[in-house]
């Protein structure tokens, strides 16, 4: 195979915005005690009901403070948990409840990335195995076959294709990450999951990596789900912002309008909260009282009223729907 | 009158196996505090931006030596001080924040006994005083009903509460100085930005001068009076803060300020070229010069010294003092 992988999908590409995963209502909830004959004590909301859509060729950033849920919905995506209720439509196909042979499909298509890169890549293998074993895997291919696909991936994220005999540990983080990158492409993936794929990165090597995943994007016409707490990178990378506030699903919106004009009181906290990109800007600032609630026992109405500056009384008694504001624009708040 | 702390020309070097390796990790960087000052040290990972705290208050690992150099608090060198006589000074003098609160806490003792010992020891409170002391600190960084709290352990507090009570502690024993060693890595944003307003507010009231490390051009921002940024060991650029966000003059100044996503723009960014060298063996002349887009030969062969800028401010690039043109 000469041609770079996922050239096919070029011509895909031009039918814009065609979705190719929907979320529907997506519930998990893990059981507090219960093992064994215990008898269980609760239920921890990890994700409460949250939908949306990622289109093909484009990105989706998912934002929110540790604990509310992100990395649940990930797993989720990935098929790694079962979900409580709810559906995950891929390519207009339900992948909740698929037998065995279908999800391995599912599951090379849907590749992901890890935070670390230091512990997400195996340090008794090299890089050849590392990012050749998805393919022999998913695919009955001749070793040269192989070999050839894995100097082609390496030069893809920006590696030299005789790089593939060196270990891990012969790699800086950057260099790793684009391993990790080159991994999950490996099998013409369609969709990657990348979970805080800069965070363990320094700042010098940040920009080169979020370069890079835009570079293949506009190459291979992959889809990305961005789980960060950046807003400055998330919103730089993605078409689509969804913010999250335990395991709910606050508001949602194109990246530059969620930038422009936040609606829900904690959007707007968190960008309130972003530091400033030079010593003389000015911000609203919007202090927030208080921490995350447990998830495990979660406020009543609506999750974030004990934190909010513009509380009502009907916030505690019953939660608001997310309602459309503007074509695209959804918030879930009494305001709006 | 001497400034608050003046560093001198500090090198401390970690030594391999018998002196093979040695690793300039603070290998000559000056620079003086005043009173009430916030003072910025950015730079990437090893750097050698917490070295050099832990130089200032003699906490390295056996294989580290301050080889060169002098830190002078208040006029008085902290280098030839024996351990015995810089437990007087730490706690008392300079305190830390360290990274992760969890590490700085000691979970078999309440928080009432971690707020209480630098009291103790440097301010002598006793009995009723030193209780009414820990409930004062732990009112001031915000501690909800300080007076039930205090005799819990850090296990029951969130990692928001944990760090604020790591900053009562510093403040316990009354310090001129608190190093605050990247505070806020381990915290979420809002509650980032409640522990950075309140690192604003402890200064306003007691007058506290901040030493604040960090990799993040955002906090420096919001926090700092001056900017040192660090660079393989070398401090390679300072200035006033407005100067350094709008006046660089170090090369690897400007291309930390164009690597990070600017937010609501979609601007492409600037990415470093290449790694951050090896300390133990580092490139001839300028150590920035293979990732800088604008070296020349000079730079490859010959170090450049600190130039001073017009806005005064310190560089150690050859194109940053004015006469020097380029050949």
């Amino acid at each position: 195979m000469a041609e770079l992988p996922g050239a096919g999908w070029q011509a895909k590409r031009l039918l814009v915005s065609e979705p190719l995963l929907e979320v529907r209502d997506l519930k998990k909830h893990f059981p507090v005690g219960g093992l064994l004959l215990g008898k269980v004590r609760g239920w921890v909301k990890a994700v409460d009901g949250i939908s949306f859509t990622i289109n093909a060729g484009e990105t989706l950033g998912l934002v929110g403070e540790s604990g509310c849920g992100k990395t649940t919905t990930s797993k989720l995506i990935l098929a790694a948990e079962e979900p409580t209720a709810g559906i995950i439509e891929f390519e207009g196909r339900n992948i909740v409840g698929l037998t065995d042979k279908d999800l391995m499909d599912y599951r090379r298509k849907v590749q992901v990335v890890f935070q670390d890169p230091y512990s997400s890549l195996s340090p008794r293998m090299r890089i050849g195995e590392i990012i050749g074993e998805p393919i022999e895997t998913h695919e009955r291919v001749s070793q040269e076959e192989v070999r050839t696909r894995v100097g082609e991936l390496l030069e893809l994220v920006g590696l030299r294709p005789d790089m593939a005999r060196l270990f891990p540990h012969e790699f800086s983080g950057g260099q790793r990450q684009r391993l990790a990158i080159a991994r999950a492409l490996s099998t013409n993936a369609r969709l990657i999951v990348l979970d805080e794929p800069v965070s363990a990165l320094d700042v010098s090597i940040r920009a080169h990596i979020i370069s890079l995943l835009e570079e293949i994007q506009g190459r291979l016409g992959v889809s990305y789900l961005f789980i960060a707490h950046d807003l400055a990178a998330i919103a730089h990378i993605s078409q689509q912002i969804a913010v999250m506030y335990l395991g709910k699903i606050v508001e949602v919106a194109e990246s530059l309008e969620l930038c422009a004009n936040p609606l829900h009181p904690y959007t707007k906290a968190l960008f309130a909260a972003s530091l400033p990109s030079h010593p003389d800007e000015e911000k609203k600032e919007i202090v927030l009282s208080g921490e995350v609630p447990s998830a495990l026992n979660p406020p009543s109405g609506c999750h974030f009223h004990p934190r909010c500056p513009f509380v009502m009384p009907r916030c505690s008694e019953r939660e608001p729907d997310l309602v459309q504001v503007s074509p695209g624009h959804k918030v879930s708040c009494y305001l709006y | 009158m001497p400034p608050l702390l003046h560093v001198k020309d500090l090198k401390t070097h970690y030594f391999g196996f018998q002196g093979t390796r040695v690793v300039k990790a603070v290998d000559g960087i000056s620079f003086s505090l005043e009173a009430g000052e916030t003072f910025g040290l950015v730079g990437e990972s090893g750097c050698g931006k917490t070295t050099t705290c832990h130089s200032i208050v003699r906490l390295l690992p056996p294989s580290a030596e301050i080889v060169n150099g002098r830190i002078e608090l208040a006029g008085e060198d902290l280098v030839s001080k024996t351990q015995r006589e810089m437990q007087k000074v730490r706690g008392r003098q300079i305190a830390t924040i360290l990274q992760d609160p969890m590490a700085s806490l000691d979970p078999l003792f309440s928080i009432y006994n971690q707020v209480a010992e630098p009291a103790y020891y440097h301010q002598a409170l006793r009995g009723s005083k030193l209780r009414h002391r820990v409930k004062e600190l732990l009112a001031a960084v915000r501690i909800p009903s300080p007076e039930a709290r205090m005799k819990e352990f850090p296990h029951q507090m969130s990692g928001g509460m944990r760090q604020r009570i790591v900053g009562a502690v510093a403040q316990a024993g009354g310090p001129k100085i608190i190093i605050a060693d990247e505070p806020t890595t381990n915290l979420d944003v809002t509650i980032q930005l409640q522990y950075l307003n309140l690192l604003k507010d402890l200064q306003r009231t007691s007058g506290v001068a901040l030493i604040f490390v960090t990799h993040n051009l955002g906090i420096v921002a919001k926090m700092c009076d001056k900017v040192a940024v660090m660079y393989a060991g070398k401090i390679v650029e300072m200035q006033p803060i407005r100067g350094l966000f709008y006046q660089p003059r170090h090369p690897y100044t400007k291309a930390l300020l164009d690597s990070i996503p600017k937010l609501g723009t979609k601007e492409p960014l600037y990415g470093i070229p290449g790694q951050p060298p090896d300390l133990a063996n580092l490139p001839t002349g300028c150590s920035f010069h293979p990732r800088c887009q604008h070296a020349f030969e000079r730079c490859r062969s010959q170090e450049p010294d600190e130039q001073s800028t017009e806005n005064g401010g310190t560089a150690r690039c050859w194109l940053a003092s004015q006469e020097t043109s380029r050949e």
